[in-house]
């Protein structure tokens, strides 16, 4: 048995990139599972249907190089490389969840594999992916950073300024732009005047566009902008269109809200970019992956489950850095 | 003795920690022509990749000084203006402040923000003349207002070389202010507060450039009461022991600050220490009125804390 090769294949295979969609994809609906019994506390944003711009963008990125991700950030960061288990140890506010169960889905994180962390405020964590950029070419690195944003995050004006630096400086950044075509309820076309790459363009930043439901095309064409960034000549930014199955969020639903039709959904679902990939492994793959992932999530399920939660007398942990500092507590 | 000027102290301290930390960076508006003089001469001695002029993207610029104090950098963030530091609140008090307790330690910032210049002038207005420690300080960010040249100096550094943001605040009025100094101290510690000038009548806390105003009153003062003033220098963290020592003597307890009364950083100290003490006459505070400063200097000079209200307090303390 072969791995069936694609055009856009190179050093990460079709199986490969299969493999992190399938898991991403998993990983989402068991946490949906979760979040309905409780076992999740508050809310989360799924990134059922994005699978392939995750998988294709962290695919083409090395060890060193570092992402910065959004309030929707699960599938960047088993993309990115975290473990498993700890990632749904820290969903389920265990203490031995990624961040100590400190940060939860809008906050995971894991900086032992470049992934700075889902953030809960549009565009926030861009700026971290210019800082941090800039701070390892000073360094003589020649890595990248990647910040992931949205559709939504077009219009903020924390981006507008971020794009206008990276270009200034000259920076080893790629934006990614995960354009899904609505913020919430918003649609692109009430969110944003003109289209998303021209804005890129519009300051100087070479922007590419690809169909953010094949993994291969987005593997491929971010191969290609994170070594024309590498090379030094200046940022990239990659438009990847795409789609979420889901609500903004798991509590949508309860909210009725009628911003898109049933049928739009169901033609993106014929979309499917994990059926897609699938349609080019042979089946022993397809099946092997499927019960190598089914006993990843077993396994990170049950590790999440018997962990323990961190001990109340430390909600005051990790505020400060500097432990000669502590945060105003009742004694003073 | 050579007499160091409290903006010269400032500079030295930022020249100094660059000179002794390659990791250290300078970021901000106009800072190679160095508007605000903090940054003197730093674009020549240590060249273009360590002293940044920024565009006007302060939300942006703050946010890469986080990213490059994720990457392991040492970044000093210049806001020209106290203002800016509303402009750019998100990325401190929300980003930068919480992602060593959101990420559960994985996050480390090592950033300083500075705001050379802070509170009123003289004319400048409602913008640009507040003083914004008290906003940061609420939010848990560690928060420096030196009083004295040495401090600057002192805490300016050590600021720098803290894992943690710290935001340290220069205000105006003390900008030109000259000590007697044989040497810079090296070894301040964030956290302890200093006492100016020991007394045994009443405690007079007091921020930043009121220091001056009230060893100036207790001056005055000083045939009738006998003053002891209480320089924090740290808002947070803050030195309660060494205050709660002070006023644990006197009993007597005033808080001087020229930020806003309403929900404020004189009321969080009367409340902590009468926690702790029990005084023999009511707390006084002398606070800012809580409007935007006007800008006839008559009506900013009735806005801000002045000598006359900090004698009254004095006066209604011991009475």
């Amino acid at each position: 048995m072969a791995d069936v090769e694609t055009e856009a294949a190179g050093p990460v295979s079709t199986a490969q990139l299969y493999r992190t969609m399938l898991l991403i994809r998993r990983f989402e609906e068991t946490v949906i599972e979760l979040v309905n019994t409780n076992e999740i506390p508050g809310t989360t944003h799924e990134y059922i249907g994005e699978e392939a711009v995750a998988a294709g963008v962290c695919a083409a990125l090395t060890e060193e190089d570092v992402i910065t991700s959004t309030h929707r950030g699960h599938g960047h960061c088993i993309a990115k490389g975290a473990d498993v288990s700890r990632m749904m140890a820290e969903l389920m506010a265990k203490s031995t969840g990624l961040n100590h169960g400190r940060g939860g889905s809008m906050h995971v994180a894991d900086f032992s594999v470049g992934m700075l962390g889902a953030n809960g405020i549009v565009g926030a964590g861009v700026p971290f992916a210019l800082g941090a950029a800039w701070a390892k070419r000073e360094a003589g690195n020649r890595s990248i950073a990647v910040p992931f944003f949205g559709d939504g995050t077009m219009a903020q004006g924390i981006l507008s300024e971020c794009l206008n630096i990276a270009s200034l400086w000259s920076l080893p950044v790629v934006f990614v732009c995960e354009n899904n075509r609505y913020a919430v309820s918003l649609r692109l076309e009430d969110s944003l005047a003109g289209n998303i790459a021209d804005h890129a363009r519009a300051y100087g930043i070479r922007a590419d566009v690809a169909d953010g439901m094949d993994a291969s095309d987005v593997y491929h064409r971010m191969t290609e902008l994170a070594s024309y960034v590498r090379a030094g000549n200046g940022p990239g930014f990659l438009q990847c269109d795409t789609y979420r199955y889901g609500g903004h969020h798991t509590a949508e639903s309860s909210l009725k809200l009628t911003y898109r039709t049933p049928d739009e959904v169901a033609e993106w679902r014929d979309r499917d970019p994990i059926e897609a990939l699938g349609k080019l492994l042979d089946n022993d793959t397809a099946q092997r992956t499927a019960g190598e992932v089914d006993d990843v999530m077993s396994d990170a399920v049950a590790f999440a489950r018997q962990s323990p939660e961190p001990a109340s007398e430390s909600a005051l942990d990790f505020a400060y850095a500097d432990d000669r500092v502590h945060a105003r507590g009742e004694e003073c | 003795m050579p007499r160091v000027r409290y903006m010269q102290a400032l500079a030295e301290a930022l020249a100094d920690e660059m000179e002794s930390d390659e990791s250290v960076f300078v970021l901000g508006e106009d800072v190679r022509q160095s508007l605000r003089r903090v940054t003197y001469g730093l674009v020549d001695r240590f060249g273009t990749d360590r002293v940044l002029d920024t565009p006007l993207s302060e939300q942006a610029f703050t946010g890469f000084a986080t990213g490059a104090a994720l990457a392991g950098r040492r970044p000093v963030v210049e806001f020209q203006i106290p203002s800016l530091v509303y402009v750019a609140f998100d990325q401190i008090v929300n980003q930068a402040q919480k992602l060593s307790l959101m990420t559960g330690g994985q996050a480390r910032v090592p950033v300083t923000y500075l705001v050379p210049g802070s509170g009123a002038r003289r004319g400048l207005a409602g913008q640009h003349s507040d003083h914004p420690y008290s906003l940061l300080t609420h939010a848990g960010v560690c928060t420096v207002v030196p009083a004295m040249p040495d401090d600057a100096y002192g805490l300016f550094r050590a600021a720098i070389q803290h894992n943690d943001p710290v935001a340290v605040f220069a205000p105006a009025a003390v900008l030109g202010v000259r000590q007697e100094l044989d040497e810079l101290p090296t070894g301040v510690r964030l956290g302890k507060g200093r006492v100016h000038r020991s007394g045994h009548d009443v405690t007079v806390v007091a921020v930043g450039h009121l220091v001056h105003d009230a060893l100036a009153v207790a001056s005055e003062l000083s045939e009738r009461v006998s003053v002891e003033v209480f320089d924090p220098r740290t808002l947070m963290p803050f030195d309660w022991e060494g205050l709660i020592t002070s006023v644990s003597k006197t009993q007597r307890l005033i808080v001087v600050d020229d930020t806003n009364r309403s929900a404020g950083l004189a009321g969080d100290i009367v409340a902590t220490v009468t926690e702790h003490v029990t005084l023999r006459s009511k707390p006084q505070r002398v606070t800012r009125l809580d409007v935007a400063v006007p800008f006839s200097p008559k009506l900013e000079s009735v806005v801000v804390p002045r000598r006359a209200s900090i004698l009254a307090a004095i006066e209604r303390s011991v009475a």
